[in-house]
């Protein structure tokens, strides 16, 4: 094994690990506001892409303005999505909510398919394909871009959740949303916000990364299932832990892959996970905290 | 007496109209994948049975009957599948049956045709359909077989002797996975690597990696898009000069489109019918596959694609083997099907035997490449 090989496979890693991290970013979102686990999450980063290829290729707008447009439009069905799924049967317990986000999965996964049809698209690289020769291994400009504005994310939401006052209400809101709305924070407005946040982040996502993997109805089903993979093994609730879950899980595919046996990658990546969850069961970067698992 | 005398010219009567009522039509049914997954098969297999069967029935039909032909959609579904063919069976009383589009489908309504005397002409590939031979089933498209035999032939003329094959792990990939194993051996080639993705992968740099470590003389991808394309943009990426050969099932547009430049000088064996103009005059699918595409272009708005060509073939086969006994009878038409010599479809040149119900060999591809976004026949 040589080292530009091994190097080849944790860059490969670290830009498959990007798209399962940005996928476990929205998890994280709502997850923390409402205490439910959104289904549709990887739906989300389906639009961000599909949207993308369809304002670009439909109506001919520039890459950039498609994909802000893309983004905008998927942050309006995560509202929308909150307002006609979630808000009527709010009181619900958490696991008929997190049912109801499978069945919008499913709803959004149709029509995207009725709409564009079952073709897969791709979207031109944000700055050209050719790759960088970086100590022996080949990196593509768009690898940068996407690790860039995935770290770019991260701080942003950091930062909101830490520092700012919408940032603090919302996770109150998931603590206990009767303390919350006692102290006067709109309940319902924190949660309407987390859908539009994390939609926001899931269209981001999927916009930057359709150039990579290209893009189809359906690939918010593996996302969205390796995304929920990556918030479990970080720690739910820790959106720092679900971006380096994303990554570790993305990681170790592509070294199972590579060093072992590309039949056995998504398997041998489970079965790490599966390990990892005996030792820790609250994920990597989880608290120990009862109460959350 | 008098009743009884009046009860049996009727009745005599009544059978003389139903023979003659029956007599109106060939009947033929069919069974494909109209939508579901499968979708993209089934409906341009619809497209061109309805087209074809205009297009006969203006011409008076076949042998003097009127072709009607009934078609059930699957909905790309096992369990429909095997109802549409039990009902097609049973109570349309079909002579023949065309389809399915999926192999797994054809496969579970395999067995019920030699029990009910009819035979089937199914439009999927796999090899399991016509071996070991089921006297009562045909099929219609190149077989994997006969794809890996062309690019191994191109390989040897090129002086590979070093392969890596990279197959997707669904049922197209690992019986194409399965035939490589096979046949590189055995055309005293050495495989080097043997590696596998996933068919909702999105990146294989990992397995080409490990592929370029082996050292290969050259790569075979084996795949349905989007994965192959993916294959190709990665090996773009990665460096990798390494001469890539795909399989026929990305023989379309739509992988050129995905895979963009990184598609440019891969080699590929297809049928003819992707490249129509660049067939030789002489070639005799040359006429057939020009009228093909310029019809389904006209009716449908899109260029056809191979699969619609499977049932172009498969109801050609049939109509052809009724010309050639002059009987409607399923059974005449089964043993006719296997005495068809050199008749040429979409797909190739069809010569059945009673030992191959498949009647197509190596000859049935081209080798292309893809020169500036398009299709070049190398060979």
């Amino acid at each position: 094994m040589d080292q530009a090989s091994l190097l080849q496979y944790l860059i490969t890693g670290l830009t498959v690990g990007a798209t399962y991290g940005l996928t476990a970013l929205g998890f994280t979102i709502i997850f923390n506001t409402t205490g439910i686990i959104n289904f549709a999450q990887g739906e989300f980063v389906m639009l961000g892409g599909m949207m993308s290829v369809f304002f670009m290729r439909a109506l001919g707008l520039p890459e950039p303005l498609a994909i802000v447009l893309a983004v905008a439009g998927t942050t309006l069905i995560g509202a929308l999505v909150e307002r006609l799924a979630i808000r009527p049967v709010r009181d619900c317990p958490a696991i008929n909510l997190v049912i109801i986000t499978i069945g919008v999965s499913i709803l959004i996964r149709g029509a995207a398919m009725l709409l564009w049809g079952k073709d897969t698209f791709a979207l031109p690289a944000f700055s050209g394909a050719a790759p960088v020769a970086f100590f022996g291994a080949a990196l593509m400009p768009q690898t940068l871009w996407v690790l860039a504005i995935s770290l770019l994310i991260l701080a942003g939401l950091k930062m909101f959740f830490s520092r700012s006052i919408h940032g603090k209400a919302m996770l109150a809101c998931s603590f206990d949303p009767k303390a919350a709305a006692l102290v006067g924070i709109g309940v319902d407005r924190m949660v309407l916000l987390s859908f539009m946040i994390s939609a926001l982040v899931g269209a981001v996502g999927g916009a930057i990364l359709a150039p990579i993997t290209l893009t189809s109805f359906d690939v918010g089903v593996m996302l969205g299932l390796k995304g929920f993979a990556a918030c479990i093994l970080g720690g739910l609730g820790n959106p720092f832990g679900a971006a380096a879950g994303g990554l570790i899980l993305g990681v170790l595919e592509s070294l199972g892959a590579g060093l072992i046996s590309s039949a056995y990658k998504d398997a041998l990546a489970f079965v790490i996970l599966l390990a990892l969850l005996f030792v820790r069961p609250s994920g990597l970067f989880g608290q120990k905290d009862g109460k959350r698992v | 007496m008098k009743m009884a005398r009046a009860a049996a010219i009727v009745l005599a009567l009544f059978t003389f109209l139903g023979c003659s009522k029956e007599s109106d039509s060939f009947k033929i049914g069919a069974v494909l994948s109209v939508t579901g997954p499968a979708s993209f098969l089934g409906e341009p297999e619809k497209n061109t049975l309805l087209m074809l069967q205009d297009e006969l029935n203006a011409k008076g039909g076949v042998e003097g009957r009127k072709v009607q032909i009934v078609i059930y959609d699957d909905e790309s579904d096992v369990n429909k599948c095997v109802m549409a063919a039990k009902k097609l069976i049973e109570n349309d009383k079909v002579a023949v049956v065309i389809g399915p589009s999926i192999s797994g489908n054809t496969l579970a309504i395999a067995k019920f045709f030699a029990p009910a005397k009819i035979p089937l002409v199914s439009c999927s590939a796999a090899e399991k359909i016509v071996k070991p031979v089921d006297p009562w089933v045909f099929n219609t498209p190149q077989l994997d077989r006969h794809a890996v035999g062309k690019i191994l032939m191109d390989a040897k003329k090129k002086g590979y002797a070093k392969l890596a094959i990279l197959t997707v792990s669904d049922g197209f990939g690992q019986a194409g996975r399965a035939v490589l194993q096979e046949l590189i051996p055995a055309q005293g080639l050495a495989l080097v690597a043997d590696e596998v993705f996933g068919p909702k992968d999105t990146d294989m740099s990992a397995q080409l990696t490990k592929i370029k470590g082996a050292a290969p003389d050259a790569i075979i991808c084996w795949g349905t898009n989007p994965g192959p394309a993916v294959v190709a943009r990665n090996r773009a990426q990665l460096g990798i000069t390494t001469p890539l050969y795909m399989s026929h099932g990305v023989a379309s547009k739509k992988f050129i489109e995905l895979a963009g430049v990184s598609a440019e000088g891969l080699i590929l064996p297809a049928g003819r019918l992707v490249a129509v103009s660049q067939v030789p005059d002489g070639n005799p699918q040359k006429a057939l596959l020009t009228k093909y595409v310029a019809d389904y272009t006209k009716k449908f708005g899109t260029a056809p694609s191979t699969f619609g060509g499977h049932a172009y073939d498969a109801l050609m086969l049939v109509t052809e083997a009724v010309k050639m006994g002059k009987s409607f009878k399923p059974q005449d038409i089964r043993d006719n099907l296997e005495k068809i010599k050199a008749m040429p479809g979409t797909a190739g040149v069809y010569t059945m035997t009673p030992e191959n119900h498949n009647g197509l060999d190596e000859s049935a591809f081209v080798m292309v490449t893809i020169e500036k976004g398009e299709w070049k026949v190398v060979d």
